[in-house]
């Protein structure tokens, strides 16, 4: 024991490191705050050292050539040993290090951390939180796969869509005219040196300043932050119940490190890692692109913005929410911590999760897009539309299925959802209407003017017509409905029709 | 550390006896000024090759573009729209099979071709071509085009982006090698009859 002793001071009368960390862990904390609250920072940095280390792991064996990284991914999962764990460990690792970045970020904010004297602290979190989302993007290339492929095409279009400089940003991003090798070495250097050392280097930074500022305390009601106050309560506060660091708070930071370490390990083992796709070969086209899922929701919004609205929106949304971002701390950086007295950052934060929590289940089942093979490789009309019906139904039933009405419209719950289901479409809409309707298009759906004859539009609508329940009756046009006469409730064909 | 929280407690020159403060004009102060400014003008120096070095990618549309042949004409029946694949004219030995590039190829008369880039106009994303109903759809956002490559409906903006094209002897030439995107490579459809019967902006 002796013995190590001197080894021990033989290395620090050279190092000199044992005395400023040992200050650094046993520095006081207030008492509140060695909380279970307060771990997600400490989780994060873990992580972060996971995904150094894994990542260099896969740097063993992964090729960062367009022609080679498919392959050398497929030998990663395939025959080198445990590679495929490593690889799961990594996405697992990115899937965790995002999900704790933003808890921790929702309780800083909640806990009011942002303000005096740590605005600095929360300016970086931001910088930090960004450079995350971009380790999972560049991440998401170097899967080069064929969601990479596409997902780079995205990005390219988004570029394209900057004013003036639009082409030369584009080049940029993909390092020539068009995605190929140079793109793939491009993203590959973004994402192997020079975001993880902007990323070290702030995440240090960041630690840093925790530590010489202080953890935030517990917000209470009423103990308002005033600039010319603060830093004199926060040590009274300290020199009354102040506890060290280490042990008081840091055994909490080290168990949910090691929680969340082996949750990542445990999702590797049982889910197994991401892809690699399809081969990245842009000449198959039978794809259907889709983003991971922490950027489902940026999916769901382009697809449901105005399309006028789009451009300004993906290249001045981010921006006005980074600006926002930074602002907070300069514009609230006094005042009341607690939650309990800010109803208005409780309901933004309650909007901002909802929304996000919305989309991204939106951005799962991407009701928008056509489903490419529901007119081919779905099931066919249900047979309780067919039964009974007349010839030309039967004819307008092949043609719904034939013309691919069904990649948008779903019936009988199978088809796409991108236009309105048409079980009832004909309590909906009246022969006319509906004639209308396919002809002309409208409303988001094409006009099948052109590439319908008039004895498929007639079969068509026909057979649209008996889209009722047994007990309601189809739409009608109440100024030809005359007095008296009955109502055309089996959906037959009229003379309207037929004459056409 | 909590008491040295936010003054500058390292003792000042005067403190240590050390006269040559900054303020001082002094030989070695002058001397560290001068190295300051020599390493500046070295790093500008190196700047400029290294700035031109990062914006090689950066070139004019045109530079980026050649005449790339499609096949013989008889591959593509009149009346029809097909898919045809191209090697991408800039490529590189290592750039594996991202190295193909497809398109789709719209005859409408002997001589008369259409070329549209695969690229959806909204985002980027493959369109796929469904002849029983004459439409190109495409799969992520739910863009739809006509068979002329007009806008029909869904988030584009606009019609689909289309190659230059032209006939030498029996073949099929397109000018290409550049991802089509709003500003790069971007061509307004011919909207004269257009099916979508609304002027596609671009």
């Amino acid at each position: 024991m002796r013995r190590l002793k001197r080894l021990f001071d033989w290395f620090d009368e050279r190092l000199q490191l044992a005395a400023p960390i040992k200050e650094a862990a046993t520095h006081r904390i207030p008492q509140k705050t060695a909380s279970w609250f307060y771990v997600f920072g400490s989780a994060a940095f873990t992580l972060l050292m996971l995904q150094v280390v894994t990542g260099v792991l896969l740097a063993l064996v992964y090729v960062p050539s367009a022609g080679e990284a498919w392959n050398s991914l497929n030998v990663l999962n395939h025959q080198v040993a445990f590679g495929w764990f490593l690889r799961a460990m990594h996405g697992w690792g990115s899937n965790f290090m995002i999900a704790v970045v933003l808890v921790h970020m929702t309780q800083v904010f909640l806990f009011g951390a942002y303000k005096y004297p740590r605005e600095l602290t929360w300016t970086i979190g931001v910088f930090l939180l960004l450079m995350t989302f971009g380790m999972a993007f560049t991440g998401q290339v170097l899967r080069f796969d064929q969601d990479a492929y596409w997902g780079l095409g995205i990005g390219a279009s988004i570029a394209g869509r900057v004013p003036l400089i639009g082409a030369p940003v584009v080049h940029l991003l993909l390092g020539g005219p068009i995605i190929g090798g140079a793109t793939l070495s491009r993203f590959f250097a973004i994402h192997v040196f020079i975001i993880p050392g902007i990323l070290l280097a702030s995440a240090s930074l960041h630690v840093w300043m925790v530590l010489k500022l202080g953890v935030n305390e517990w917000p209470m009601p009423g103990r308002v932050v005033r600039r010319t106050t603060y830093l004199e309560e926060y040590e009274r506060l300290n020199a009354r119940e102040g506890v060290p660091f280490v042990p008081a708070a840091a055994w909490k930071d080290i168990f949910f490190s090691a929680a969340v370490v082996a949750a990542v390990a445990i999702c590797a083992l049982v889910l197994g890692p991401y892809g690699p796709g399809g081969q990245p070969d842009p000449t198959i086209i039978q794809t259907a692109p889709k983003p991971d899922f922490f950027f489902l929701w940026l999916y769901a919004v382009l697809s449901y913005l105005p399309p006028s609205l789009e451009t300004p929106f993906v290249l001045i949304a981010p921006i006005a929410g980074i600006a926002v971002l930074l602002a907070l701390p300069f514009v609230s950086g006094e005042g009341e911590k607690s939650w309990h007295r800010r109803p208005v950052a409780i309901l933004i934060l309650v909007t901002l999760v909802t929304s996000w929590a919305v989309l991204t289940r939106l951005g799962t089942h991407t009701p928008w897009s056509p489903k490419m093979d529901a007119w081919s490789g779905g099931s066919p009309v249900p047979i309780q539309y067919t039964r009974g019906a007349s010839p030309l139904e039967r004819q307008g039933a092949v043609v719904f299925q034939a013309k691919q009405c069904r990649n948008c419209h779903s019936i009988g719950g199978d088809g796409g959802q991108r236009g309105p289901t048409l079980d009832t479409v004909a309590t909906r809409l009246t022969e006319d209407q509906l004639i209308r309707q396919v002809l002309q298009g409208g409303g988001n759906m094409p006009a099948y003017g052109k590439n319908l004859s008039p004895p498929e539009v007639t079969a068509l609508v026909s057979f649209l017509e008996i889209l009722h329940p047994a007990g309601e009756p189809p739409a009608q046009n109440a100024s030809q409905v005359q007095a008296g006469a009955p109502s055309n409730q089996s959906g037959a064909p009229t003379d309207a029709t037929r004459s056409r | 550390m909590r008491e040295s929280k936010f003054e500058d407690t390292r003792p000042t020159a005067r403190e240590t006896g050390d006269h040559e403060s900054q303020r001082e004009v002094s030989r070695r102060w002058l001397l560290v000024k001068i190295g300051v400014l020599v390493n500046s003008l070295v790093g500008m120096a190196i700047a400029i090759p290294v700035l031109k070095y990062l914006l090689s990618p950066v070139a004019p549309d045109e530079s980026y573009k050649s005449w790339v042949s499609l096949g013989a004409l008889e591959k593509f029946p009149i009346g029809e729209t097909r898919l045809a694949t191209f090697t991408n004219p800039n490529r590189r030995p290592w750039d594996g099979e991202t190295d193909g590039v497809a398109c789709w190829v719209r005859r409408t008369a002997a001589n008369e071709f259409k070329v549209f880039a695969i690229n959806c106009a909204h985002l980027g994303c493959p369109v796929r071509w469904f002849p029983q109903s004459q439409l190109f759809m495409c799969p992520c956002h739910g863009g739809v085009y006509y068979a002329d490559g007009s806008r029909a409906s869904g988030p584009p903006e606009r019609g689909l982006f289309a190659y230059d094209s032209r006939i030498v002897g029996d073949q099929l030439e397109i000018k290409a090698g550049e991802l089509a995107t709003l500003s790069t490579s971007a061509k307004l459809v011919n909207i004269t009859g257009a099916q979508g019967g609304r002027p596609c902006a671009g």
